[in-house]
């Protein structure tokens, strides 16, 4: 493996065509994901604009999110007042369980003391007892990969309370799909698992039509269920890059004494066999046979589509999360991984020492990533796929290479909410999209015309 | 919020409306929020009443507007092909402008610059933060000549650039010294500057005056030479648009700044006449212009076929060329035989049917030209960062009273320039044609052209939209991409104007055509009627859904 050391050693100093995003998107995105709860960034009202319009571009669901509205003269005084009513609002229109604060550049820079500020404001007796969770997510100290996890840490640390054990288990998955989180509930049911998943966001960001209006979309994980997490036997963070600081599974573990697991995200045979057996020694169950034989599925068609990917090369890119899961899924059915790439910095240490070891094909990996040196480097290692979110595009097009779809943001597909990427089952849907663009590509650069391949 | 209770326009009370939204406010909001929210009258043609507009939002109130940076480096500066944009600051800024905005290039040749696809950030670090971010500006801007050689660098300061007293413009005079060749310039965009994205606007127009217009001498070909300001070619209108001035026989100078290029900026001082599509964006430069170099402007619409008509006969009148007028109404003449023809296919679908428009800072107004074409009606209309003369008409401009937020951003001092000022029609040509009814320097707003009782909002919030949905039960509802799904979600279909869906171009006879197509699809879809399943009984309806009316 062939570590690419961007931050000290890569040939440029700008970003160009940035692979994430920034921290307080991931942090409201993790807040939307609790139950009746209001996501409110303190900075300039364009920070919430911004995050609102790129998250409902990908789940084209209502997306609320307030904010403290800096002026320029809270920039310079503070911003405090701002906040408090801010809260005000919030609180008065959206009568929320919880509301979650993150801090944008410009509350950071100024320093601005949020959490004093929160003291002061319920010591003052307003806002009617509703918890608010406060996180510190400036966009130079992390991307929305770190403030997705540094919110969940956040929300487990001020909400959580210890008690009797209820044998309940705690998850803390990765960003992944509004589908993803339903098939994880619905894996959790079969185990007989009483667990509770933090966030989930896959009813609150993935909804019906309604016939009442709602102000908040229904769905996530309730306070109330935030409290008891403390009571649970187990905590188990899903993603090996998370890091201790920002890991909710540990800190909840440590804090009650409970179980600790650290698992990979569940995609790929090898991956979802290790989630499975957690599962299974914890609930005290057999994995049920609906799950063997979804992996004997997909088995099968990692065996009938073998003449189809073996030795093609592939990039991917994501969160480190996602973008180490892709990279072990794929490593098992034969396509090389001949770069994997992120954006963040402050998951590297985990996204190194998640990598497989590649035989034969060196791995470039790289943290602190953009799509520019990505196109560079691509020169020489000549993939076949790319594989990740739509901003990838960029490379695809350059590269005349087919991109097939993943993670966040896809908004130059539909239905980017719904895409798999978790499970036995969500490996085959995403082992079958990487099979067919391969396919499509093979048949779309034919002349002929063939119609069976 | 789809228990209905179907009321046509007419027996709704605009003051019941109003009086429901503001009860549920506390006092010191319903007193502010009562001035924003206005029930129109219009007097002696043009008399309004007053609102109150382009002041802060309250904190915790959910707002559709975005902020300086956005209006400056997204909307005015960000459709520009081949000046290289870098963003200054902590990367979700940068990420969040990179081609969010659908603006459309198209290059002549597939070697010539396009930056669209490209975006640059200085990515700052907590370090940069702390120890200042300037020495990594100009490696960036180092590395952006390298890589390509630009005409021009544009810096786009976001939040933290200012506060933690980075001086772009002063690396800009630095790093143009460095690079004679570069045209490079700053803009103190942050975030927190004025009170939504239309400082951002202001603040774009003083650089590109100061620093780009006028440092080229180059004319266009032609006899009509114009330049078009505060058309953005989302969607590809301006395409439509250079279509049809290239029809009627104008030469197009420059765009400010869809589909332009520096070079068209650099030297639009030399056009003759200036239309200003979106006012509130662009008005500065008009003036300015105006000033400096003598080149007249007058508010256009290119959105609605008439307003595009309109617009065309008035260019055509104010070079007064008999064979240019001709010219211009035999295109309109072409061009109306379609619009017309689609207009009587869809009309008898549409007609009678209601809109709501909350959106920018002049579509709100022009997009109800075409809704007007195929026989709908605005209920309810409203900006999202206009001003007060974007409603009344530049008449009231006088009467603004500039406060603190608005006199953070520089309003630069013109004077006419020593060699270049020339006014292009003498005295006695601009009365000639001012006492012909020929107007200048004009918008009346959108309030008077509004009918009595239309309900007009500014910076509507979503909670406002809520009632405002409850209340008139809209065919369609108009705004942007974060109100989209909610009104969705209520039944009622919504159309972006900003992005138009992913649609477009809805600008000039093309555009209108596409426009009635998209609107007739939408307000006649039978979609909404299998969001509920037969098997579910609502017996607490008291009415028919709005989709099955």
């Amino acid at each position: 493996m062939n570590k690419i050391d961007f931050s000290g050693t890569k040939s440029f100093t700008s970003t160009r065509n940035a692979c994430a995003l920034c921290a307080p998107l991931g942090a409201t995105l993790a807040f939307r994901g609790i139950e009746n709860c209001i996501p409110l960034v303190h900075g300039s009202q364009g920070c919430s604009t911004y995050i609102r319009r790129y998250i409902i571009s990908h789940f084209r669901e209502p997306v609320d999110i307030a904010s403290s509205n800096f002026s320029e003269e809270s920039a310079v005084f503070g911003g405090s007042e701002n906040l408090k009513t801010a809260l005000d609002n919030v609180i008065r229109q959206y009568h929320p369980s919880m509301v979650g604060v993150a801090s944008t550049c410009l509350s950071e820079t100024i320093g601005d003391d949020v959490p004093m500020a929160l003291r002061e404001y319920s010591a003052s007796g307003r806002g009617d007892g509703v918890p608010v969770v406060q996180v510190s997510t400036p966009s130079y100290r992390g991307t929305h990969a770190e403030g997705f996890r540094g919110a969940v840490r956040s929300a487990v640390e001020s909400i959580a309370k210890g008690g009797t054990s209820d044998g309940s288990i705690n998850f803390f998955p990765p960003i992944i799909s509004p589908e993803d989180l339903r098939h994880l509930k619905d894996i959790l049911k079969d185990f007989g698992i009483n667990g509770t998943v933090l966030p989930d966001y896959s009813e609150s960001m993935d909804g019906g039509a309604w016939e009442n209006y709602y102000k908040l979309p229904a769905g996530g994980t309730p306070v109330k269920a935030i409290l008891n997490m403390g009571r649970a036997s187990a905590s188990i963070d899903i993603g090996l890059c998370v890091t201790a600081p920002l890991s909710a599974g540990r800190f909840l573990s440590e804090k009650f004494g409970h179980v600790f697991y650290s698992t990979g995200l569940p995609l790929g045979i090898e991956a979802c066999d290790a989630f499975f057996r957690i599962l299974s020694e914890l609930s005290g169950n057999p994995v049920p046979e609906k799950y063997l034989k979804e992996r004997g599925r997909l088995a099968d068609a990692y065996i009938d589509a073998h003449k189809y990917l073996a030795g093609k090369r592939a990039v991917v890119y994501g969160e480190p999360d996602l973008a180490t899961g892709i990279a072990q899924f794929i490593e098992e059915t034969g396509v090389k991984t001949v770069l994997c790439a992120t954006g963040s910095r402050g998951m590297s240490a985990g996204f190194s020492s998640s990598l497989p070891q590649i035989d034969g094909v060196k791995c470039a990996l790289a943290d602190d990533a953009d799509f520019t040196t990505m196109l560079e480097l691509c020169r020489d290692l000549k993939p076949d796929m790319v594989i990740g979110s739509s901003k990838g595009f960029y490379l695809s097009k350059n590269l005349g290479i087919p991109l097939i779809r993943a993670g966040f943001p896809v908004h130059d597909r539909f239905g980017g909410q719904r895409l798999m990427h978790f499970g036995y089952q969500g490996t085959q849907q995403f082992f079958d999209r990487i099979v067919n663009a391969v396919m499509e590509y093979n048949q779309n650069s034919n002349s002929i015309g063939y119609s069976y391949i | 919020m789809i228990k209905a209770e179907l009321k046509s326009f007419s027996n709704i009370s605009a003051e019941k409306v109003k009086d429901s939204i503001l009860n549920r406010y506390p006092a010191k909001v319903a007193r502010k929020r009562g001035k924003q929210i206005i029930i129109n009258r219009v007097e002696n043609g043009d008399q309004v009443p007053e609102i109150l507009a382009n002041s802060r939002t309250i904190p915790g109130i959910l707002t559709m507007r975005g902020c300086a940076y956005a209006g400056c480096k997204g909307v005015v500066l960000g459709p520009t092909r081949d000046i290289l944009q870098i963003t200054h600051g902590p990367i979700g800024c940068g990420f969040y402008s990179w081609l969010t905005r659908r603006n459309q290039t198209r290059p002549e040749t597939l070697s010539d610059a396009n930056y669209m696809t490209y975006a640059l950030s200085t990515d700052l670090q907590e370090d940069e933060i702390i120890f200042g971010g300037e020495k990594k500006l100009k490696k960036a801007i180092e590395e952006a000549i390298a890589l390509f050689n630009p005409k021009a660098i544009g810096i786009f300061s976001t939040c933290p650039v200012g506060l933690i007293g980075d001086d772009v413009h002063a690396v800009a005079r630095e790093m143009e010294e460095k690079y004679p060749e570069v045209n490079i310039f700053g803009f103190s965009c942050e975030g927190y500057k004025g009170v939504s994205q239309s400082a951002g606007h202001h603040v774009a127009n003083n650089k590109v005056f100061t620093d780009v217009v006028g440092q080229l001498e180059m004319r266009k070909e032609g006899k009509y030479i114009v330049n078009i300001l505060g058309e953005y070619n989302i969607g590809g209108d301006a395409f439509e648009i250079e279509r049809i001035m290239e029809l009627c026989g104008f030469t197009l100078h420059s765009t400010f700044s869809g589909n332009s290029v520096y070079e068209e900026f650099a030297s639009a001082h030399n056009a003759d006449l200036n239309v200003v599509m979106c006012h509130r964006s662009i008005n500065y430069m008009a003036e300015m212009m105006e000033k400096k170099y003598g080149i007249p402007w007058f508010k256009v619409n290119f959105v609605g076929a008439e307003a595009t008509a309109k617009s065309l006969r008035k260019m055509a009148v104010y070079f007064g060329d008999a064979e240019l007028i001709e010219r211009v109404e035999s295109v309109i003449a072409a061009e109306m035989e379609n619009v017309l023809k689609v207009q009587g296919e869809i009309r008898p679908r549409c007609e009678g049917k209601k809109a709501m428009l909350f959106v920018g800072g002049s579509r709100a107004h022009h997009y109800q030209e075409l809704f007007t074409e195929i026989g709908m009606e605005t209920l309810s209309a409203g900006y999202e960062f206009a001003h007060r003369d974007d409603y009344e008409g530049r008449k009231v401009i006088p009467g603004i009273v500039v406060d603190a937020d608005t006199r953070n951003i520089e309003e630069l001092t013109v004077t006419p320039d020593e060699k270049r000022y020339n006014p292009r029609k003498k005295n006695d040509e601009m009365q000639k044609l001012e006492s012909a009814g020929f107007t200048f320097n004009d918008y009346n707003g959108m309030m008077t052209e509004m009918k009595d009782n239309s309900l007009i909002i500014d910076d509507l919030n979503h909670y406002e939209t809520e009632i405002l949905i409850e209340k008139y039960k809209p065919d369609i509802f108009c705004a942007g991409i974060k109100e989209k799904y909610v009104v969705q979600k209520g039944g009622i279909p919504m159309k972006q104007l900003h992005s138009y869906d992913y649609s477009g171009p809805y600008a000039g006879f093309i555009g209108a055509v596409n426009f009635y197509r998209e609107i007739d699809r939408m307000v006649n879809t039978k979609i909404f009627s299998l969001v509920k399943a037969p098997w579910q009984e609502s017996p607490e309806l008291t009415g028919s859904y709005v989709w099955n009316k």
